[in-house]
């Protein structure tokens, strides 16, 4: 496996220049996430509307290209998306980061699905899957509005 | 020396990693085993195996003064008084976790204070955090200077009237700051407080007397003094072992038991209830042949020239930061890279076959002071070379260029 597979270049950009890493501004729901055996950490901000519509989302934290990346990626493409969906394409990324060869999702875009699947290199790294999975596992507590903190060891 | 050959006695050299030579630079987590080591643990279970300490078959009998024997070696080696003083545990944190709660239990109450200092592993303070709740007991640390050292003076500020024991790292898994222990073990003395050194990283580079450094506690990782894992060694002055309650109860450890009450064996075994790691600690005999055929003075010597060879090579690179500078420095070179997380870095070098840890090394407390959330660290062991070090600089060259695409 070609470690330019795993860091490519919108890993790198994303990793390095990370989208949305900010404090949303009276945000309504918000998690904690924390991977002990790294250190990574992040903390992810909703701002849900009456419709139920994520009309922002941002996150604060540390860690790796990979895991900033994966929150970078994830928050583009998370707004204006409705609880719904949003939990349809948490799934569907977590079934595609563990076995699934693609996603199936028709929500988003064949080019937005790319952007994610360039995630997919941490599959031949086991124990880089959760720095890649981290932001969605604290997405989904944020959802709910979780006091816990997400702790990947918690995790497959 | 000629590390050649005895690099050559570790097969675990003999493998490559992705198609590369392997290049270890994480001794400081766990050593590699020589093949004397192995072949002991084979040898025993398959020629010479039988519990220890119980029956009196041929076997038993063997096994026992194998058993004993390794007691008797880690002694001289350590210099301890009294072979007794050497108790086998399954590793360093259980010998601290000993300490924490039979000296917890019998000497400490509300408002006493522990003194650990900002370089302690895990290992050394979430035992003493369990006598938080249990006694009211309270904790300090003693401050680390700009150098990412415990001087002398930081410990003396730091000693209250409530001071009840002084818990502090040999050598920093992190920084690589020895500790002046014999000093501080003398300060504390002279104000009647004991001492425990959490020796880990300290036991597999350094020369150790016991006698000489006069401290009451010493904990050992044998995992990390190319011996087997399970297995620990808790030195403590006979004093303690005696005046301590046992830590765990069980088979082994008791002299009568009646339905009224118990008594205790005498030492060692009031600290060794249950069948112990027996195939270990005879194996882990081994170890402390291997490590007198080269002698510790020459491991010393040898380590403490790489180390300058190392922080030469990576004070040369621009990118790389290294973490602290102690002026007394083990074998450990931590390091950060502009822009480059230590996972990506430790991810990269192994594509290369160049095995580093990343993260805060179960240092959490020192990496929030230095304001770092992982680091990358190369250790290393009596089997490095300065190729090694060579090798790891080259791997650092294409983390850059992979991050500056």
């Amino acid at each position: 496996m070609d470690l330019k597979e795993l860091y490519q270049e919108i890993i790198l950009d994303h990793g390095k220049n990370p989208r949305n890493l900010r404090k949303t501004e009276n945000f309504n729901k918000d998690a904690k996430g924390h991977n002990p055996l790294c250190g990574d950490k992040v903390h992810v901000f909703l701002k849900i509307d009456e419709k139920k519509n994520i009309s922002d989302i941002s996150f604060e934290g540390s860690g790796c290209a990979i895991s900033m990346a994966s929150a970078s990626i994830m928050t583009d493409l998370m707004k204006e998306k409705k609880e719904k969906e949003v939990k349809e394409l948490i799934e569907d990324f977590l079934q595609m980061i563990k076995e699934s060869p693609e996603m199936k999702t028709k929500i988003i875009s064949e080019n937005e699905k790319t952007k994610l699947m360039s995630l997919s290199g941490v599959k031949q790294y086991p124990m880089r899957v959760k720095c890649a999975t981290l932001a969605w596992h604290t997405l989904t507590s944020a959802m709910k509005n979780s006091q816990e903190e997400t702790n990947t060891e918690k995790f497959d | 020396m000629n590390i050649n050959k005895i690099k050559k006695q570790f097969p675990i050299f003999n493998n490559k990693v992705h198609n590369n030579d392997l290049v270890y630079l994480d001794s400081a987590n766990s050593s590699q085993k020589p093949q004397m080591v192995v072949d002991r643990i084979y040898d025993f279970y398959t020629k010479e195996f039988s519990n220890v300490g119980r029956s009196v078959h041929y076997l038993a009998v063997a096994a026992t003064n194998l058993y004993e024997n390794t007691r008797t070696m880690m002694q001289k080696y350590i210099n301890a008084k009294d072979p007794n003083e050497i108790v086998f545990t399954k590793g360093a944190t259980e010998a601290i976790n000993l300490v924490a709660n039979t000296f917890g239990q019998k000497f400490l109450r509300e408002g006493d204070e522990i003194l650990l200092t900002e370089l302690e592993h895990h290992s050394n303070y979430v035992p003493w955090h369990y006598l938080r709740k249990l006694k009211g007991v309270k904790i300090n640390f003693a401050e680390i200077n700009n150098d990412g050292e415990i001087t002398l003076e930081s410990i003396e500020k730091s000693i209250t009237p409530k001071t009840k024991m002084i818990a502090i790292t040999h050598l920093s898994n992190v920084t690589g700051a020895i500790l002046p222990i014999k000093e501080i073990t003398s300060l504390a003395h002279s104000k009647n407080i004991p001492v425990l050194i959490d020796g880990c990283q300290g036991a597999p580079h350094l020369k150790l007397d016991m006698q000489d450094i006069d401290c009451d506690f010493y904990a050992i990782s044998c995992h990390k003094m190319y011996g087997p894992t399970g297995l620990g060694i808790l030195y403590a002055k006979k004093k303690w072992l005696d005046a301590l309650p046992p830590y765990q109860g069980g088979g082994g450890m008791i002299r009568e038991v009646k339905k009224e009450g118990i008594s205790f064996g005498d030492l060692p075994n009031k600290y060794e209830a249950g069948t112990m790691a027996t195939a270990q600690v005879i194996a882990f005999g081994e170890s402390i042949k291997f490590l007198n055929q080269i002698g510790i003075e020459n491991i010393e010597k040898h380590e403490s020239e790489l180390t300058k060879y190392g922080e030469e090579v990576l004070r040369k690179n621009n990118s790389v930061k290294l973490v602290g500078n102690p002026k007394n420095k083990g074998s450990v070179l931590s390091f950060t890279l502009d822009g480059i997380h230590a996972h990506d870095i430790a991810t990269i070098l192994d594509e290369d076959g160049v095995a580093i840890r990343a993260g805060h090394h179960c240092c959490q407390i020192l990496h929030d002071k230095l304001g770092l959330s992982a680091t990358a660290r190369a250790s290393l062991g009596v089997y490095n070379t300065k190729d090694d070090l060579d090798k790891l600089n080259e791997s650092i060259n294409k983390c850059k260029k992979i991050f500056d695409r």
